[in-house]
């Protein structure tokens, strides 16, 4: 293609370097791998829980996947906003930190309004809105740094959780913020639905049943207020990124700084909305563990940040910037729950999700160079 | 001359102690193409690259489109209408044509009354499509990521954007380098569309079948100054030859 003279002029030969159809089936596989390898694991426990267990347990009950989807929350929201920065090529690392220091936030706000008369819905606002306001100003700070005064993302986002940490460990006078208003729970664990099985049960809407003994045992909560909630974030997301101008220039920011520049993008101004985006998930992510423990906690999130880059980098965004989906961040997020919840279940120890994790964002990370050499391409290096 | 779309007077630029353009002056009109030639260092990219912002020249006046200008950015310059085509293209490879055609100036939907604006990608697609097809530029899909178009069809791209923005100017560095021989010819072919269309190019190359395959005129520098200014037809290579490497020099010779 690059040989100058030794061409032969072949009609329509001359352009896409994925022709063969061999070619095309390989890069369909290192863009589905994902939903094939969810898939293909979700089956593997349904048969094998069963097995090991004698038949006593199942691994696809309404209980469980509504367990999963509660666990996934966290992660998922911390790496929604991180699926955006990626995709500009840059990396947020302070977003654990900075979902405790949400959590920490909205939890005093909360408290501190009920306590001063406010009735329950609007305090709750008003831990939302202080969970925003902190998070949103740590963005503020990441991205006027990075895009301003050009400090590498990765130094700038650690600097700033260890900053971001001594903060929420600051206000929450002893890593926990207690003394919430008892009505909270029911915002942070109640559901859409309940679903009462066998005899005497039924279906209920948005009412937790006021039910005991048996008929508790056998009631199911379907959509947690949590797991709609990061619903309507993914939505939301989903629909910017792929939708939006904003979107747009993410992808043009981190496949071509210099395409970008020159093509008049706003790029510091638009590097700054992302890292006040990826700061705000977190915070909407901190908000929601305070209405699921009625406590605010400065190490809630600590140990998220690692969990949620291997569910992005496992949903197929590029850490070069670039590429990558809001559903593709799902899925990693997705797998990462139901590998751990399986692994539980099979009784095998804990630490080996570790293992296995690690093991799936390697592979991850080899199906998507392998995509690169289908095309016949060769990755720049990464531009932290 | 009042169609001149772009006129340089004694446009002088060094760095240091070097005079890398030494007093050119040069003109293109509406509908030319004109050649600019010369060795490695003579001087032709750092002449071109004052007319597109990226260098600010010492001494010397560049009137374009009827008015004196300074441009200190090459952003400025392509407002402006001035389009450079350089060899990395500066195209977002992970993009579709249309995005690339589009980027920073994307067409949106509004809905709710302005609230929510949405990419009108199928307008895009649409827009980029009737670009290419006025071109004669043949792209079988428009929205699969350009990293997988072929050299030719990327400077294609760059060229088609240039046009739907009305681009007053273009200029083109080497761009038949790093193509093969058909993709060669397609871009030639290209810039001759252009010229049909009223859009003048300057097209930098050292490649002397290039030069006659489509400019109107050719200007060839030699270290640091235009050394001739000749109509193509009557003109050969091989005098063109004497003077890229300074065997001949018509400025020296009217002094």
């Amino acid at each position: 293609m690059t040989d100058r003279g030794s061409t032969v002029a072949r009609p329509g030969a001359h352009g896409a370097g994925a022709s063969s159809s061999v070619q095309r089936l390989a890069l369909l596989f290192s863009r589905m791998w994902a939903w094939l390898f969810l898939a293909l694991m979700v089956l593997f426990f349904v048969v094998a829980v069963p097995l090991s267990t004698g038949g006593s347990v199942d691994f696809l009950t309404i209980r469980n996947s509504q367990n999963i989807l509660v666990a996934i929350v966290p992660v998922l929201l911390l790496g929604l906003g991180q699926t955006f920065v990626l995709i500009a090529a840059g990396i947020d690392l302070s977003v654990g930190w900075v979902m405790s220091l949400a959590s920490v936030l909205s939890a005093l706000a909360l408290r501190d309004s009920f306590n001063s008369g406010a009735p329950l819905p609007i305090a709750v606002l008003a831990g939302l809105a202080a969970a925003l306001a902190g998070a949103g100003a740590i963005g503020l700070v990441n991205g006027s740094i990075i895009a301003k005064l050009k400090v590498p993302a990765f130094i700038v986002t650690l600097g700033t959780s260890f900053i971001v940490r001594g903060v929420a460990y600051l206000m929450s006078e002893n890593s926990t913020v207690i003394g919430l208003p008892a009505g909270v729970r029911a915002y942070g664990n109640d559901a859409l639905m309940y679903y009462i099985t066998g005899p005497g049960g039924g279906l209920y809407f948005l009412n937790r049943p006021e039910v005991g003994g048996e008929l508790l045992r056998r009631m199911e909560m379907i959509f947690p207020y949590p797991v709609l909630a990061a619903a309507f974030v993914v939505a939301l997301t989903m629909f910017l990124l792929h939708k939006t101008q904003f979107g747009r220039h993410t992808y043009a920011i981190g496949g071509s700084m210099d395409a970008a520049v020159r093509s008049g993008i706003p790029v510091d101004r638009h590097l700054i909305k992302v890292y006040i985006l990826s700061s705000a998930t977190a915070g909407v992510a901190g908000f929601l563990s305070t209405l699921r423990y009625t406590a605010g906690s400065a190490v809630i999130g600590d140990s998220l940040l690692m969990s949620s880059i291997a569910a992005v980098i496992i949903g197929g965004v590029s850490m070069f910037g670039g590429s990558g989906t809001v559903i593709g961040t799902v899925i990693g997020a997705l797998i990462i729950a139901v590998l751990t919840t399986g692994l539980v279940m099979l009784n095998v120890d804990a630490f080996w999700q570790f293992i296995v994790v690690g093991a799936v964002v390697i592979i991850a990370v080899l199906i998507d160079q392998s995509r690169d050499l289908i095309m016949g391409k060769q990755r720049k290096g990464a531009a932290l | 001359m009042s169609d001149a779309i772009l006129q340089v007077r004694a446009l002088r630029k060094s760095f240091g102690g070097l005079t890398a353009v030494d007093g050119v002056s040069l003109e293109v009109r509406c509908g030319e193409v004109v050649g600019l030639l010369g060795d490695n260092g003579a001087g032709k990219s750092t002449l071109i690259k004052c007319v597109s912002g990226v260098y600010q020249p010492d001494d010397g006046e560049i009137v374009f489109d009827g008015a004196a200008v300074t441009f200190t950015t090459p952003m400025e310059a392509r407002r402006h209408g001035i389009e450079t085509i350089y060899q990395d293209l500066a195209l977002a490879n992970n993009l579709d044509v249309g995005a690339n055609i589009f980027l920073g100036r994307e067409v949106k939907r509004r809905w709710l009354g302005g609230l929510v604006h949405t990419l009108d990608d199928k307008g895009m697609e649409g827009q980029s499509r009737k670009t290419l097809d006025s071109l004669q530029i043949r792209i079988p899909s428009l929205t699969e990521p350009i990293e997988t178009l072929s050299g030719g069809q990327r400077q294609a791209v760059a060229i088609a954007r240039a046009v739907y923005w009305d681009a007053k100017l273009m200029i083109m560095d080497e761009p038949t380098n790093n193509l093969g021989v058909p993709e060669q010819h397609k871009v030639l072919e290209l810039i001759r569309t252009l010229r049909d269309r009223g859009v003048p190019v300057i097209l930098i190359t050292h490649i002397l079948p290039d030069a006659f395959a489509v400019t109107d005129r050719v200007i060839v520098m030699h270290r640091g100054r235009k050394v001739a200014e000749k109509v193509t037809a009557r003109t050969n290579p091989e005098e063109l030859v004497q003077y890229m490497v300074g065997a001949r020099d018509d400025a020296a010779a009217a002094a």
